[in-house]
C-alpha cells in the first residue's frame, strides 16, 4: 500500500543524489522522493516501491540574491524556512500553499505537486515563478535547465515539465525562483450570499475588473458562501473599501473589509486540504463556478476556489466517498476532477486522476521513457498509468 | 552565410510534391526560386536558404496532412508565423518543406467572460488586443507586434517590453492544438487551466518549433489597467541610471516597464524621432507604472524621488498619451535609428542578473573599445535583458566578422556574469555554438531527451537550439514493441 514503511535512502548533496539513483537505476528498484510528507498521500503509488528517496538532507538556501530578486533553493528546504529567509529582506516567494502539518511542506514537494494557494490569483504556481531547475536522473546524471535570471529562453523548459510530474520523472534537486516584494500591508473585501449563481456573479463582475487583486477566492459551506478578494500594499485597505459599492451591487451580504485578514485566508488555504475526508480539484472554466459550488451542494462537500481562475477545492467528508466523487465526476464532466487527499481505506476504489487527452497521453508515455527509462520513479502511479 | 543546415534525409520526391499540392490546393505550394526568395531568411537576414518548397496551409486539418506526408516520406520542415524572428529560427532547411501559417489568421472565439481567445497561429500579435479591446488586453508585446504571428510568439515564448510585470507568452497560453512531427494532433491544456498530467504545454512553448506546430492557441487576456503612467528621466551615466532600477526594483515597485538607453541610443533615436531627448547625456530611463489609480499615482511619485536621488535632474512626465506615444516612439526607434549612424549592425540579446549591470556595461565598453567599434546598447532594465548594438560597416573587408566576434564576446560576459546568452529572441540558428557555452552536455542530454519524446523521427526544425544535431536513439527498455506491431503488420506470440 502507498504508505507503508520502506527503507530510506537520505543523500546529503546532489551529487551523492545522482550517484544513488544511478545505483538503483541500474537495479531497476522502484523508488519515491519524500519531502516534507505532507502530501505523500496524493496520486498513489501504482506499484510497490523498494525505497524511499528523502530530501532533507538537500536543504540549503544556495543562493538569495536580494537585488535580483531570485534565490536557489534546494529542493528539501522547508517552504516555511524559505519565507522566513526572504521576509527578512521584504520579499516573498508568492506561493502560499497549505503547509501540512508542522508546516513541513518543501519546495520539491511543492513543485512536484504543483500546490498552490490563494496568490495563484496574481502569480501563478511554482511553473510560473520557477525560473531554473536541476534535476537528478535514473541515468544518475545531473542536468539542469533555465538559470538564474528572470528573463530567458535558452533551451527547453524543464522547470515546467517537471512541475507537477508528481516524482514521476527524476528527482528535483534544487530550484531558481524568482522573488517578489513583500506587501507591507495587506486588506481584504469580502461578502457573502446563499445563491450559488449570485456569488458566481460577484465574481464575474470583479474579474472584470482591473483590480490588481492578490487573490480572489470564493468558499462555500453548507448551504452558504463568500467572495474575497485581497490587496497588498500601500494603498491596500482603499483599494478593498473601494470595492464593497460593487460587491453590495452584486447582491451581496455582510459586506465588509478587514486590514486584520490573515485569519481569513489561512481558513482558504486549510480549506484544500481534508484531515479524514477526501478532496476533489477541479479545473473548470470561471464561469462554471455556478455550477461547481451546485454540485458541491449536492455532494455535501465544503469549496474554496481560485474563482477568476476556475480552480475549485471540494472537501468531502462521512460516508461513501468513492460514490460521492463518482458522482460529483459526473455532474462535473467533462471538467477534470483530480483526487488529492483520500482515507487510506477508500483509496483502492478511487482513480486518483482524471482522464486525459489519449494523444497528449501518448506523449507522456514517451516523456517518461526518455526521462527514466529504467521505470523507477514511482512508476504506475501518475496519470494515464504511467 | 547559409545556415549550413541541410538534412541528411530524404529529398523532396515528385509524390510528396503532389501530395502537397492536393492537400493545399496548387495556388499554395510555392518551388520556384523568385517565389520562395520570400522565404529565404527570417529577421535576421545575414541566414539565407531556399526551402524545396513552401505551402501555405488553409486549415488545421491541412497542417496535419502536411505534416503526416512529410513524415511519410522522411523530409523534414520548417514551421514558419510572420517570419520575424532574430535567431533564424525559421531559416528553412535546403531539402525541406516551409510551412508558412500566415493564411491561418482567424480569431475563432472571443469569450471575455472567461477572458480567453482562441486564434489560429498566423492571427497577428497586436490584433488579439484590438480583437478584445477596449477592456482588455493581450500583455506579452514583443516590439514587432503589428506583424509578429501568435504562432511564432508561441515557438519563441516571446517577451516585450512589459514582460518584467506581466510575465512573457508561456504565461498566456492555456492551451494549444498541436500537430506533432509524426502527423498526430493533441491538445495540450484548453480553454481552462491544470489539465492532468504533465505540463506538456509548459515545454512546447519556447521550444522554437521542434517539437511540433501549433495550429490553434488557447491565449488568457486580462483587464486593460486602471491608469498608466510614464516618465523618462536623464542620466549622466548608465550608472547611476542602474543605480535608480535598482532603487525601484528593491523599494517594491513592480513597474509595467522599465527601459534604458545609453547616449549613443539616445543620439540615434533622437535623430529619427524629434522627441527633444538632450543630445550628449548618458542615459535615459523610462518607467512606466500601470494598474489602480491610488496605488499607481503613490509609485509614480516615490519614483520621481527615486530618479531625482539617484542624480537626475531631468524627469519629463508624459503630459498625455500623446506625450507617451512619443516616449515609447523614441525607445522603440532605437533599433531602426541605428541605421542612421552607422551603415550596419547586429543586435544582440543577452540577460544578466540586473545588479551585475555596472559591471557588465563597463566590460562592454572594454570590448567596444579593444575592437575599436561602437556599441550602442538598449536595455529593457528591469529583467536585465540587455540589447548591445554593435555598429559597423559591412562594406570594410573582414567587419562584419569582427564585429559579430565582438557580439559574441559580449554573450559570454553576460554568461560570465550569472546570465543567459538570449532573453527573447531564441537560439535558433543563431545561437546554437553558444549553447555549450551555457549548459553542460547531461544539460543538452536531458533537452534531447525531451525533443525526443516528441520528435523521434527528428523532422521538426532539425538543425535548430542544439549545437550539434544528434539523432535518437532507441529506448532502452525491456519491451518495446516492433514497429510492424504498431503498423498491425505482426503479432508477437
Amino acid at each position: 500500500m502507498a504508505t507503508a514503511p520502506v527503507a530510506a535512502e537520505r543523500p546529503d548533496t546532489p551529487e551523492e543524489a545522482a550517484e544513488l539513483l544511478r545505483t538503483l537505476g541500474e537495479a531497476r528498484r522502484p523508488v519515491r522522493i519524500r519531502g516534507g510528507g505532507t502530501k505523500s498521500g496524493w496520486a498513489w503509488d501504482g506499484e510497490p516501491v523498494a525505497l524511499e528517496v528523502v530530501t532533507g538532507g538537500l536543504s540549503r538556501v544556495v543562493e538569495h540574491n536580494e537585488g535580483d530578486f531570485t534565490a536557489i533553493l534546494e529542493a528539501g528546504l522547508p517552504l516555511a524556512r524559505a519565507r522566513q529567509v526572504f521576509a527578512g529582506a521584504e520579499q516573498m516567494l508568492a506561493l502560499d500553499p497549505p503547509l501540512g502539518a508542522a508546516d513541513a511542506a518543501t519546495l520539491g514537494g511543492v513543485l512536484a505537486t504543483a500546490d498552490s494557494g490563494p496568490l495563484r490569483h496574481r502569480y501563478g504556481t511554482m511553473r510560473d515563478l520557477c525560473v531554473g531547475i536541476t534535476v537528478a536522473l535514473s541515468d544518475g546524471s545531473l542536468a539542469k535547465a533555465g538559470g538564474k535570471v528572470i528573463k530567458n529562453v535558452a533551451g527547453y523548459d524543464l522547470g515546467k515539465l517537471f512541475t507537477g510530474s508528481f516524482g514521476t520523472l527524476g528527482l528535483v534537486v534544487s530550484v531558481a525562483v524568482r522573488l517578489h516584494p513583500l506587501p507591507d500591508a495587506t486588506a481584504t473585501a469580502l461578502g457573502s450570499g446563499t445563491d450559488p449563481a449570485v456569488l458566481a456573479g460577484a465574481v464575474a463582475t470583479l474579474a472584470r475588473l482591473p483590480l490588481e487583486a492578490d487573490c480572489l477566492d470564493v468558499a462555500w459551506d453548507a448551504g452558504g458562501g463568500r467572495v474575497l478578494v485581497r490587496f497588498g500594499g500601500a494603498a491596500a485597505e482603499r483599494q478593498a473599501g473601494a470595492v464593497l459599492d460593487r460587491l453590495r451591487a452584486a447582491g451581496l451580504d455582510d459586506v465588509q473589509s478587514t486590514a486584520d485578514d490573515e485569519a481569513l485566508w489561512r481558513a482558504q488555504r486549510d480549506g484544500q486540504r481534508s484531515l479524514d475526508g477526501a478532496v476533489v480539484k477541479v479545473a473548470a472554466r470561471p464561469t462554471d463556478l455556478a455550477t461547481v459550488l451546485g454540485a458541491a451542494r449536492e455532494a455535501d462537500a465544503t469549496v474554496v476556489g481560485r474563482a477568476a481562475l476556475g480552480l475549485s477545492w471540494l472537501a468531502l467528508e462521512g460516508d461513501d466517498l468513492p460514490g460521492r466523487i463518482e458522482a460529483l465526476r459526473a455532474a462535473l464532466a467533462p471538467c477534470p476532477c483530480t483526487v488529492l487527499d483520500a482515507p487510506e481505506e477508500v483509496r483502492p476504489s478511487i482513480d486518483p486522476w482524471p482522464d486525459a487527452d489519449p494523444g497528449a497521453v501518448a506523449v507522456m508515455r514517451r516523456v517518461k521513457e526518455r526521462f527514466d527509462p529504467a521505470r523507477i520513479f514511482r512508476p504506475g502511479s501518475f496519470v494515464g498509468g504511467i | 552565410m547559409d545556415g549550413g543546415l541541410s538534412a541528411t534525409t530524404a529529398t523532396l520526391t515528385p509524390f510528396l510534391l503532389d501530395e502537397l499540392r492536393r492537400i493545399c490546393g496548387e495556388e499554395w505550394v510555392y518551388t520556384q526560386e523568385h517565389e520562395l526568395r520570400t522565404y529565404e531568411s527570417d529577421g535576421l537576414l545575414q541566414y539565407h536558404a531556399l526551402p524545396a518548397a513552401a505551402v501555405l496551409p488553409g486549415s488545421a486539418e491541412q497542417v496535419q496532412a502536411v505534416v503526416r506526408a512529410c513524415a511519410q516520406e522522411s523530409v523534414p520542415w520548417v514551421a514558419r508565423g510572420s517570419g520575424s524572428g532574430l535567431s533564424g529560427g525559421a531559416l528553412p532547411i535546403s531539402e525541406g518543406v516551409l510551412i508558412v501559417v500566415s493564411r491561418m489568421k482567424r480569431i475563432l472565439e472571443i469569450d471575455k467572460d472567461n477572458a480567453r481567445v482562441l486564434v489560429e497561429p498566423g492571427v497577428t500579435n497586436a490584433s488579439v488586443s484590438a480583437a478584445v479591446a477596449p477592456d482588455f488586453f493581450y500583455p506579452p508585446d514583443p516590439s514587432s507586434q503589428i506583424v509578429c504571428s501568435i504562432g511564432g510568439n508561441v515557438a519563441e515564448n516571446s517577451g516585450g517590453a512589459h514582460c518584467f510585470k506581466y510575465g512573457f507568452t508561456t504565461n498566456y497560453v492555456c492551451g494549444l492544438e498541436v500537430v506533432l512531427p509524426d502527423g498526430e494532433m493533441v491538445m495540450l491544456g484548453g480553454e481552462a487551466l491544470d489539465p492532468p498530467g504533465y505540463d506538456l504545454l509548459g515545454a512546447f512553448v519556447g521550444s522554437e518549433g521542434t517539437l511540433g506546430v501549433a495550429t490553434k492557441a488557447w491565449l488568457r487576456v486580462v483587464p486593460v489597467p486602471e491608469t498608466v503612467k510614464t516618465l523618462v528621466a536623464f542620466f549622466d551615466s548608465t550608472h547611476a541610471a542602474g543605480e535608480a532600477v535598482g532603487a525601484i526594483v528593491t523599494s517594491g515597485v513592480v513597474p509595467g516597464a522599465i527601459e534604458m538607453m545609453d547616449k549613443l541610443a539616445i543620439e540615434a533615436s533622437e535623430k529619427m524621432a524629434n522627441a527633444g531627448y538632450p543630445i550628449g547625456r548618458g542615459a535615459a530611463l523610462l518607467v512606466e507604472l500601470d494598474g489602480a489609480e491610488d496605488e499607481c499615482e503613490a509609485r509614480f511619485s516615490e519614483v520621481v524621488r527615486i530618479c531625482e536621488e539617484c542624480g537626475s535632474d531631468d524627469v519629463r512626465v508624459a503630459r498625455d498619451e500623446a506625450e507617451r506615444q512619443l516616449f515609447w516612439k523614441t525607445r522603440k526607434a532605437a533599433f531602426p535609428a541605428m541605421g542612421r549612424i552607422s551603415p550596419n549592425y547586429f543586435v544582440q540579446d543577452g540577460v544578466i542578473p540586473r545588479t551585475k549591470l555596472p559591471e557588465v556595461l563597463d566590460r562592454i565598453d572594454e570590448l567596444a573599445a579593444e575592437y575599436d567599434m561602437k556599441v550602442a546598447n538598449v536595455f529593457h532594465a528591469g529583467d536585465g535583458n540587455l540589447h548591445p548594438l554593435v555598429c559597423y560597416d559591412g562594406a570594410v573587408e573582414g567587419e562584419a566578422e569582427r564585429a559579430e566576434e565582438l557580439s559574441g564576446k559580449i554573450l559570454e560576459a553576460c554568461l560570465e556574469a550569472g546570465g543567459s546568452i538570449t532573453g527573447e529572441h531564441g537560439v535558433g540558428v543563431d545561437k546554437r555554438k553558444y549553447m555549450p557555452k551555457m549548459f553542460e552536455e547531461p544539460d543538452l542530454d536531458a533537452f534531447q531527451k525531451l525533443r525526443c519524446a516528441f520528435d523521434p523521427a527528428g523532422l521538426a526544425n532539425p538543425g535548430k537550439v542544439m549545437p550539434t544535431p544528434r539523432l535518437c536513439g532507441e529506448v532502452p527498455g525491456p519491451y518495446r514493441r516492433h514497429p510492424l506491431e504498431v503498423a498491425g503488420l505482426a503479432e508477437r506470440f
